[in-house]
């Protein structure tokens, strides 16, 4: 399921659009995955508030969207691109992978609920194929 | 049997009420068969389903994205018999249509980002929990029957 010249040009359209917003996207990804999706807030018991919103979940929220944003200017070679951050998942972090999945559908509740009339179905398989393909990259160094 | 707060119970029914059978019936299976196009192995007699046009236009995916849709609403007026109400559909699902039940997860996506396009940030942090609740329930029950 890799991604077709169309599904390119959708996802930088799409993503140059939404790019400012990027803080409030995350804070509603991050949210959203930590509150709908408890089991995910064993990664972060260090922090002080878990709770939507509170200002670790704002923060991290970003940098997470951020690195997002990061990937889609390296569409063309995203293991290449995301090698360090792999690195980071798979030996420092050591997020289980399959929480790729549960932060890429929240990433796609939020970027619904707040880009209604971009978000349409195109954009929608787009972007999921892409973030299949960045949660793949990202997994690479695991074993 | 599956646990239901008065919240959840109040999510549930409010984000049910927001939503339009007729016009997000047909969206949702439109969306579908756009965004994992394999789903459209079940709709070999629905004519031209070969681009994001003739899915959005046909008017048999419209009709039944609202059958669909309406099945819905049995679960919500059943919420603590979801499985026994849907076992004659989880039968017929699995008998008849021979659906994979994994499809059933993928509508149920697809109808969150629907229903999250909807309500904006009306579908806040706890409606989301609560709705996808639900689904989960729904569609564990629709794959019961299955053997």
């Amino acid at each position: 399921m890799s991604l077709s010249a169309k599904d390119k040009l959708a996802i930088k359209t799409f993503f140059e659009k939404v790019a400012p917003k990027a803080e409030e996207i995350g804070n509603e990804t991050l949210s959203r995955t930590l509150f709908v999706y408890p089991q995910t807030k064993t990664y972060f018991s260090h922090w002080a508030d878990l709770n939507p919103g509170s200002p670790q979940v704002k923060k991290h929220g970003t940098t997470v969207v951020k690195g997002v944003l990061s990937a889609v200017e390296m569409m063309d070679d995203l293991k290449g691109g995301l090698l360090t951050l792999s690195e980071l998942h798979a030996f420092m972090l050591r997020i289980d992978p399959a929480n790729f999945k549960i932060i890429n559908q929240n990433l796609l509740v939020s970027l619904a609920l707040m880009f209604p009339d971009d978000f349409t179905p195109e954009v929608h398989v787009s972007v999921d194929k892409f973030l299949a393909q960045v949660s793949l990259a990202l997994s690479e160094k695991y074993r | 049997m599956v646990e239901w707060t008065d919240a959840e119970r109040q999510a549930i029914k409010s984000v049910w009420g927001k939503i339009n059978v007729d016009v997000t019936g047909p969206q949702v299976l439109a969306r579908c068969l756009i965004v994992y196009p394999w789903t459209q192995r079940y709709f070999g007699s629905f004519g031209s389903l070969s681009d994001v046009a003739s899915i959005m236009g046909n008017k048999k995916v419209a009709a039944h994205g609202k059958v669909v849709l309406n099945g819905l609403r049995l679960a919500v007026q059943n919420m603590d018999d979801i499985k026994n109400t849907y076992a004659p559909l989880s039968v017929l699902h699995s008998e008849k249509l021979h659906v994979d039940p994994d499809n059933f997860r993928l509508l149920g996506d697809c109808l969150t980002i629907v229903v999250a396009s909807q309500l904006g940030r009306a579908f806040t942090p706890d409606i989301q929990a609560a709705w996808q609740k639900f689904l989960a329930v729904v569609v564990s029950a629709l794959g019961k029957q299955y053997h």
